[in-house]
Formats: structure tokens, sequence, C-alpha cells
């Protein structure tokens, strides 16, 4: 099938905005304690408050946890890098990407920054982009 | 306990751990009561309550169906389901209606057909089609393997790496050194699914699951039951010597779920939840983790069960590893924990494993443990962790 329009695109999840040159996560943030989530919310589990704000996560980070998944569900490719990034205070789940998924490569507390990339078209010719998050280069690390 | 009836446990078994291709869910369960009832020297007639976990039969070996094997003697059952936690979950079950004084024995059963089960958590990544926000999160697709990691290997990885990472440590060699212990400690355990030592060349160059975590750091999938029978104080006094001089009382009974944290809708919090029913526990018991002769804890991998030796006081905070490089959690050490072999190597049936830790502790405080006895001991604690997240602590006294 040839697809002559310009490809449509959707965020792999809800909370991944793809603003054009600055794409970002956001984050269910609780008006009244200030906890924040990623899913659709009922109320807050800290404090049960029912008032949200969307608010920007940042989008630099360091890796708090990780592991190399070598063994996996079907269909999921590896090995890949799983990971507990802590953005600014807020902790996101994401996959360390554009980096060798080695214990040398991947190393706890390393800067990393969102990045994102094309999960595949689907048979509409819609396309989902994922994020994940990037070593920061040793330049612009220091 | 804060209320005034103590409980104890007087009957309890388990099954052998390990591939029973000729023995359904019923069958295991059933063998595991039958073996329960006949140590406390009591009758299904005697049983006022039951409380049964079976995660994965699907139905197939609810408390119902075990009793139609085993006595059909019409009271209530309660089936109970909390991940990993569940079997644990039957004991409070039935320790809260002895307390509540509504029944004065009851039977609390787990038993899991897992032999060949593989990856428990992994969601895929198959199908596909038109990209469509679906479900919490707005998803257009599977997440796992996407957006981190579902499987169980690798989210209980991230729990000992967060560990590490904490208190500022990087050397993940504990972890294989933690299995090597489990390993060798199953080697005096005869109802173990695995009772091979393996050193620690061999364990790290395992097949690689989920860095740091290689096959032979992950709990082994095997079938199995156990069964306990529990009684009231008042109505144990009214029972023969022997019955007496074997039961071993329930000095602490706790079960904790995992309150907000950040990050905990992020990656399972299996902290501090523990910690919150050891502290509950220990208060209950009026003991420290100082007075424990044993521990059986919650190695589902050997990422965890490094946590849980500061979740449960057996460390001060932060030193988990120095803990067990001082050889404490070894069998012949101060705090000898999981001389059973754990998880990874007696084998986790899920809803079996929170009976069958308390059968353990049960097996040393009664000194019948043999070649693996605890010598002299006193006071153990079981601990297990449902995913999710569910917590139980038993704190048992002789």
């Amino acid at each position: 099938m040839t697809n002559t329009a310009e490809m449509k695109q959707v965020p792999f999840v809800g909370y991944l905005k793809l603003t054009p040159g600055d794409p970002h996560l956001v984050a269910h943030e609780c008006r009244a304690c200030g906890a924040r989530f990623f899913d659709r919310r009922n109320l807050c589990a800290r404090c049960f408050a029912a008032n949200f704000d969307e608010v920007r996560v940042a989008t630099q980070g360091t890796l708090r946890s990780f592991t190399i998944v070598s063994f996996a569900g079907p269909g999921v490719d590896v090995p890949f890098v799983a990971g507990l990034i802590d953005c600014d205070g807020t902790t996101v789940r994401g996959n360390i990407i554009n980096c060798a998924p080695t214990a040398d490569a991947v190393t706890l507390g390393m800067p990393v920054q969102l990045a994102t990339y094309s999960v595949g078209v689907d048979q509409n010719g819609v396309e989902a982009i994922n994020y994940g998050f990037e070593p920061v280069q040793q330049e612009s690390a220091q | 306990m804060s209320a005034s009836e103590e409980v104890w446990i007087l009957g309890i078994n388990m099954t052998k751990f390990g591939k029973h291709p000729d023995l359904d869910a019923v069958d295991l369960a059933a063998n595991a009561v039958i073996a329960a009832l006949a140590d406390g020297g009591v009758t299904m007639a005697d049983i006022g309550v039951v409380a049964a976990g079976n995660l994965l039969g699907g139905g197939a070996a609810s408390g119902q169906n075990i009793l139609k094997q085993v006595g059909q003697t019409g009271v209530p059952i309660y089936n109970v389901s909390n991940a990993c936690a569940t079997g644990a979950t039957a004991i409070r079950t039935v320790v809260m209606a002895i307390r509540a004084g509504e029944v004065d024995m009851g039977l609390a059963i787990g038993v899991e057909k897992l032999s060949g089960v593989g990856l428990l958590g992994a969601q895929g990544n198959t199908g596909s089609g038109a990209w469509e926000a679906k479900g919490r999160y707005g998803a257009v697709g599977p997440i796992d393997g996407r957006i981190g990691t579902a499987a169980m290997p690798g989210v209980f990885a991230q729990v000992g790496m967060e560990y590490l990472h904490a208190y500022g440590q990087t050397d993940v060699s504990v972890f294989a050194k933690i299995s090597e212990k489990n390993h060798q400690h199953s080697t005096l355990n005869p109802l173990a699914a695995y009772s091979k030592a393996m050193t620690y060349d061999q364990i790290v160059n395992d097949v690689m699951i989920s860095y740091p975590n290689t096959r032979s750091m992950c709990s082994a999938n095997c079938d199995g039951a156990a069964a306990a029978v529990l009684v009231s104080g008042s109505k144990l006094k009214t029972l023969s010597l022997e019955q007496k001089r074997r039961a071993v009382k329930i000095s602490a009974s706790v079960l904790t779920s995992d309150p907000y944290q950040e990050a905990s809708q992020v990656l399972p919090d299996v902290n501090t939840l523990t910690k919150n029913a050891a502290k509950i526990a220990y208060e209950q018991a009026g003991v420290g983790p100082q007075d424990l002769d044993l521990v059986e804890l919650h190695d589902c991998f050997a990422t965890a069960e490094l946590v849980h030796y500061d979740n449960l006081g057996l460390c001060a905070p932060g030193d988990a590893v120095a803990f067990f490089e001082s050889g404490a959690p070894w069998r012949n050490g101060s705090t000898p924990v999981n001389v059973s072999g754990g998880l990874q190597s007696k084998g986790h049936p899920i809803s079996a494993t929170g009976i069958a830790n308390v059968w353990e502790i049960c097996h040393h405080l009664r000194g019948e443990a043999g070649d693996r006895q605890i010598e002299g001991a006193k006071v153990g604690l079981a601990h297990v962790i449902g995913l999710g997240s569910a917590c139980g602590v038993h704190v048992l006294e002789k």
C-alpha cells in the first residue's frame, strides 16, 4: 500500500506529548498534595483528593535502577534495558535506548535524557512514537 | 497478640516440592491436608473454617473441590487470592476467624501446579492491527518491553539494583553469593525441588534471565502444596499432652499492603509494606530481630533477598550487603536465613509458599528438622511478598 498523504503520528502512551522539537512527558499532579501519576485517575492515592493538573515532567534525569532483560514474553525483542529514571524528583519507567545493552555501558546513577523513536506504522498508515531515555553525551554532562 | 485469644499451629505439612506429573492440584492439596490433620491429631470434623489459595488452577483447586476429596463438612470456605502472599493470607484469614471467636479450629491450604510454567508477569508483545489508545495509560500497543519490563525477574532485578544505588554501591556480586548460600542450604532439605549445591561461578555463568539475575538466581517454578491446622489457645488446653507439646504459638500474624510512596506506581514497592509488617509483628510478638533464631524470607529472586535483610530489620538501614558479607544469614551464622534453600532452590509453588515457610520454621522449633536443624531454635519469622503488593509476616515461638 502506498501512502502519499503526510504520515499521521500518535504517541505510544497518553502521557507522552509529541510537541514538535520538544517531546516530553506529562503527569497528573494532585492539586492538594503534589503527588504525580501517569495513569488515568479516580482519586489521589496519597491524599484522596479529586483534582489534578497536567504538569510537564523533566526530560533529563539520572538512572535510579535498571535491569538488562535477556528473556521476555513472546514478541518482545531482547536484550533491552529497562530502567527507573529519577527526573528531578519524579520517577519514570522507561527503556534505556541508543546505548549498548551491557553492564559496561549502563551504570547506576548515569545521566540520561528523553528520546523518541518510531514503534512502527499500522495498517492505516499511522506511526506510533514511543519514548525512551538515552545516555547524555559526556561533553554535555559536564 | 493484642487480642486475648492466642492462636497456635496444631498440625502442619508441606508436600515434596518439585515435579508431580501424576498428581493434580487437588491431589497435592489433599495430601497436605490429610498429613496436616494427622500431624495435629484431629480430623475434618474438628475444623470450623477453611481458607484456601490457588492462583493458576482456574478454580479447579478451590477449597470446595479439595474438601470434596478429604471431607465435605459444609463449613465456610474462603478462597483467597493475594499473589505470592496467598498462603500467608490463608493463614491470616483463619487466625482472624479464631481471634474473632467464631471458631476454635481452622484449616489453611495453599497449592500450585507450576512445573513448566514460564516467565511470570511477562505480558508479551504480540498482536497489532491499528494503533488505538487503550487502558489507563492510553497506550496504543502492549508496553511490556517498550516501557520497561513487566516480567518478574526484571522487576525484582530493579528492586535489588535500586537498593545498591540508594546506598552508593555498585558491586552486584552479592546477589550471586546469596544464591550460592540458598542452593547450599537446600542440600539438607529432602523436600526441596532442587537440592544441589552450586558454586558462585556456576551461578553467574548460568543462563542470563534479567541482569543481574541468572536462571539459578530466580525462584524455581514447581508443584507443591502446604496446609496448616490452627487452634485457639483455650481449645488447645483441652487437647492431649502430646498435642500441646508439639503446638507452635503464632506470636504475630500480620498482613499489609503497599502504602503510597513516590514511584510506587512505577515500580512495585516491596519495601515499605515489609518494613511496616515487620514493625507490627515485632510489637505484637514482643520480640526483636535480634531474638530470631531463623528467618524464612521471600527470596523470589536473589535481588529480593538482599533488600529484605534491611526491610525486616535484620541489619541496620543500608547495611544489607555488609550483613550478608559477615556470614550472618548462612545456617551457621547469627541470623540464619532460608535454611530450607529458599524459593530459589526449595521452589516456589506460589500459593503454597506462605504456608511452607511457616512449616519450615515450625519444623525447627519442634526440633524435627533432622540434618538441617537449627539447634535450640525458639523463635522464627516467616515472610512473603505478593507483588502488587501484599506482605505477610508470621512470628512463631515454641
